[in-house]
């Protein structure tokens, strides 16, 4: 047996992962990072259309700051964010996308000068200012107040990612390649490392480390429609639920993408409706305007989401023999522009579709895009129940994006999360409390477990079909635990998520390989998979209130007053078919904003008793502040500064704001 | 998943694999006949995947994204590279063969290790920014960048690391320590970006011999089949002029 000794072990090689293990290696610790794939593969590269960053250098941009991130973040979270995590996050995104220009990100640019834009269907003239001449530029995107996705062309993901691996690289950081943790170590309420199996020699090895950390993205591929990379498959998830003791956060928090290509699934940015693009009907009529007059196409991704799988039950979509799907069109937005700044779009349309995006529209329908729950951990990243447990990035709830993630800020998470939780491991490793004590009888017995659980899948006599099984899940997932649901569907899924459950104890494959073999990898993922889809059905089962993403037909308005709280799901006995549920609320008295209309959407919804008290104090202290500045202001409603790593606080300074 | 569907026309392919897992005891290189229908907007990562699930559970690929953007899928498709999660099968004639890249460590039928590969290379390279300061203060509002040189350098940015590259270059099949197309694109950009504090001088020391540009026969099967359309033929002469001066002059 062997076992690999390690400050920090990293499970995930995606933005987050590397910039944690970056932040280890500037504090001399020596980390490890975990990935299936090589690290530039991994899921961020897939990012097209930019990452929110309050800088406010167009035009379009300017009176952009903290504040208003924050509010568009919250608001975008339908009121389940954390919303001192939103201020940690708003005011570390500009340091990220500033700290990525340095190490070689080549952001788009502001020209100077006057340029024409398409917004709300007509050309506008946009004059941009000389002192922001070669500064990040922002585009528009959903949900927000300002311009602020900063952005490069439409395949930012990859340049980040791209320069993020460079640096590992740089700095020497070990990446081990195609190897899968199959097991957290923990003990007594702390966390020690992981088994991990070697997914070329099928070698089942032991990485003790200090301090752990979950980077291993979303859960997409629980869905049969996904724009997930078929990577994301929720088994980092699956890594903590199986510990039995932490928790995962807010599971039923799912969002789905207005335009993955139809009937692929394959993303195409909401790039494309911020910089003008719009939506179309079975008869070519713009549609969006009618539903959502405040924000059309640009509303919030759950409400655009709703508002097409609505326009399509009413009868208004294309009919194919796949189905029915929408318009997206970007025609009007001209050649030049889908060739400088959609490119990938336009690389994808050529390729999957056939067709040349600036002479023909594109046929979109709403798909899986990304997990807004994940491992729950406190605003350190770490978890609650396990010490040396962290988790980062898209896999986490930490919370920032309660029900519904606003486009451009999952890409700015992975950086941020990564500054911010690496800083904490950082300080954790510097502890006593983070030396290693486990025994290594402990360590042997954990290995030896999971090589009797692959060969029992290799050597036993089960008869079942992992890859059935799968299909089956995601077909109940999509169908019943989708974008529209009902107390009935959930039941269903449930009912038919644990029967697959149990069933799954009994895969068998056919081919029996120890090395190198997918058929292995689908069987012991999918047992895995099907934890984390109970997780999400039954979560959405019992939350009986919509809420962002989160639509229930039976219960369609917000209902602050019972379900202002978060899921908890915890897998407490090996041999469950059900997570065991709690909840924790969330405290209004506390809130920066307190909960009201979004903005965008329905105007209705329950109150928090708590709600009204708040907000009167809240408009008191805005009152009282007078001519204080902004930040002193926000410091008196719910003060957070205090929160971030010590080099992380301080002002971001913008063109003409008299903050330096 | 399978996501295809069958179509009207309903082509029978056959997918001609080459087959051989180095680890597997007894294992022997050879050309395997897979019998699949067409379905409508079939590419072959659907392709592969349904043989794999319903008829040959050994079979192996890497694939990823599906999307054309990560790079793991690259193969030859009829003894061309190219990324078969973007290939339609409609665009092939009804046989269609695939190959492993070669070039690269075999994990396995048509996976290889590129990563590893390009993980030494940017090594050897040196593929990152030179010049980061220590301590940065974040705060401050970033340097300017001129947006047309930003944009030059997105260009260069957009490798995919898929290995197309090098799997079509003689060089490379020729001489194993050849940095390929990759390796010249990527010391390219790095020259390009006046945020790096190297000179040519220091690109010679990395790319100034037969290992580098001037191994380069200029046959430019790089150029043809990138997938992302990388301006390689450009940049490598370019590269090679430059080069040629730093090792005149020096």
């Amino acid at each position: 047996m062997r076992i690999l000794y390690t400050d920090v072990l990293v499970i995930g090689a995606g933005l987050t992962g590397l910039r944690i293990a970056i932040a280890a290696r500037a504090r001399g610790l020596d980390p490890i990072v975990l990935s299936v794939v090589p690290a530039k593969r991994s899921h961020s590269a897939a990012a097209q259309g930019g990452m929110q960053a309050s800088l406010a250098n167009v035009v379009k941009g300017i009176g952009d700051n903290e504040d208003v991130h924050f509010a568009d973040t919250v608001r975008g979270s339908d009121w389940g964010a954390d919303q001192q995590v939103v201020r940690m996050f708003v005011a570390t995104a500009p340091k990220a996308a500033r700290e990525l220009a340095a190490w070689g990100v080549p952001w788009t640019r502001v020209r100077a000068g006057e340029h024409e834009v398409v917004i709300n269907g007509e050309r506008v003239r946009l004059t941009e200012r000389a002192q922001a001449h070669g500064l990040i530029a922002q585009r528009n995107f959903g949900g927000t107040e300002k311009w602020r996705t900063c952005y490069v062309a439409d395949g930012t993901g990859h340049a980040m990612l791209s320069t993020m691996g460079d640096r590992t690289v740089a700095l020497g950081i070990p990446v081990h390649e195609r190897r899968e943790a199959l097991a957290l170590l923990h003990d007594a309420g702390r966390c020690y490392g992981a088994v991990a199996r070697d997914l070329v020699t099928g070698e089942i090895l032991a990485y003790v480390a200090r301090a752990t950390a979950i980077a291993t993205g979303g859960a997409g591929r629980l869905y049969r429609v996904s724009t997930n990379a078929v990577i994301c498959q929720g088994t980092g998830h699956a890594l903590v639920l199986e510990t039995g003791c932490a928790a995962l956060g807010n599971m039923e928090a799912v969002q789905f993408h207005p335009t993955g290509i139809f009937p692929a699934g394959i993303l195409v940015t909401e790039g494309c409706r911020g910089d003008g693009g719009v939506l179309r009907d079975a008869d070519g009529h713009r549609f969006m305007p009618s539903y959502e007059p405040e924000r059309r196409e640009l509303a919030s991704r759950d409400v655009v989401a709703r508002r097409m799988e609505e326009h399509i039950h009413r009868g208004k979509g294309v009919e194919t023999r796949f189905g029915r799907h929408l318009w997206l069109d970007i025609t009007l937005l001209g050649r030049a522009h889908i060739e400088r700044n959609l490119r990938e779009v336009k690389e994808i349309c050529e390729h999957f579709l056939g067709i040349d995006p600036a002479e023909r529209w594109i046929p979109v329908r709403p798909a899986q895009h990304y997990t807004m729950g994940g491992v729950r951990t406190d605003h350190t990243g770490e978890s609650p129940w396990l010490k040396g447990l962290f988790a980062a990035g898209e896999a986490a709830c930490w919370d920032l994006h309660g029900f519904n993630r606003l486009g451009g800020n999952s890409i700015a998470e992975t950086v941020v999360a990564g500054m911010i939780v690496g800083e904490f491991i950082g300080d954790f490793c510097a502890r006593a409390e983070s030396q290693v004590d486990i025994p290594v009888g402990l360590v042997r017995e954990a290995v030896e477990g999971e090589q009797a659980k692959i060969d029992r899948l290799l050597e036993g006599r089960g008869t079942e079909s992992a890859e059935a099984l799968r299909a089956a899940m995601q077909n109940v997932m999509t169908d019943r635990v989708g974008i529209f649901r009902t107390g009935a569907d959930l039941e269903a899924a449930v009912d038919e998520l644990q029967r697959l459950l149990v069933r799954s104890r009994d895969i068998g494959v056919r081919y029996r390989a120890r090395g190198a073999n997918l058929e292995l990898v689908v069987a012991y993922r999918t047992q895995k998979m099907l934890r984390v889809a109970l997780a999400i059905a039954y979560g959405a089962l019992m939350r009986t209130e919509s809420r962002g993403a989160h639509f229930r037909e039976d219960y369609p308005r917000r209902n602050d007053r019972d379900w202002l709280r978060r899921t908890l799901a915890f897998w407490r006995g090996e041999g469950d078919t059900l997570p065991t549920l709690e909840y924790e609320d969330l405290e209004v008295a506390r809130m920066e904003l307190p909960p009201g209309w979004r903005g965008y959407g329905a105007r209705d919804y329950i109150e928090h008793p708590d709600t009204v008290p708040r907000a009167a104090e809240v408009a008191r202290i805005r009152g009282e502040a007078g001519s204080v500045d902004r930040l002193a202001l926000q410091r008196s409603l719910m003060p957070y500064d205090h929160l971030l790593p010590e080099g992380l606080r301080g002002a971001n300074r913008r063109i003409g704001e008299g903050l330096a | 998943m399978i996501s295809a569907q069958p179509t009207e026309r309903g082509r029978s392919l056959t997918i001609r694999v080459l087959r051989y897992n180095p680890q597997e005891p007894g294992s022997v290189p050879r050309l395997q006949d897979y019998a699949v229908e067409e379905a409508e907007g079939m590419t072959l990562y659907l392709a592969l995947s349904e043989i794999r699930e319903r008829q040959d559970p050994s079979l192996m690929f890497d694939f990823v994204c599906r999307a054309g953007i990560c790079g793991s899928c690259g193969m030859l498709i009829n003894g061309r590279p190219g990324l078969a999660c973007r290939t339609l099968t409609r665009d092939l004639a009804p046989e269609i063969t695939l190959a492993p890249l070669p070039g690269f460590e075999l994990v396995a039928d048509l996976s290889v290790n590129t990563g590893k590969w390009m993980r030494a290379l940017s090594e050897r390279l040196e593929t990152w920014l030179h010049g980061v300061e220590d301590r940065l203060d974040l705060g401050a509002i970033e340097r300017p960048m001129a947006p047309d040189l930003a944009e030059r350098i997105y260009e260069l940015d957009r490798c995919i690391d898929c290995g197309c590259c090098v799997a079509a270059c003689a060089s490379a099949q020729m001489r194993p320590d050849f940095v390929g197309a990759v390796g010249l694109a990527k010391i390219a950009r790095f020259r390009l970006d006046p945020r790096d504090t190297r000179s040519d001088a220091d690109h010679f020391e990395l790319v100034g011999g037969d290992d580098g540009v001037f191994g380069c026969m200029a046959l430019l099967g790089c150029h043809d089949v990138c997938p992302k359309g990388l301006p390689l033929q450009t940049q490598i002469a370019y590269l090679r002029r430059r080069m040629a001066r730093v090792g005149l002059a020096g």
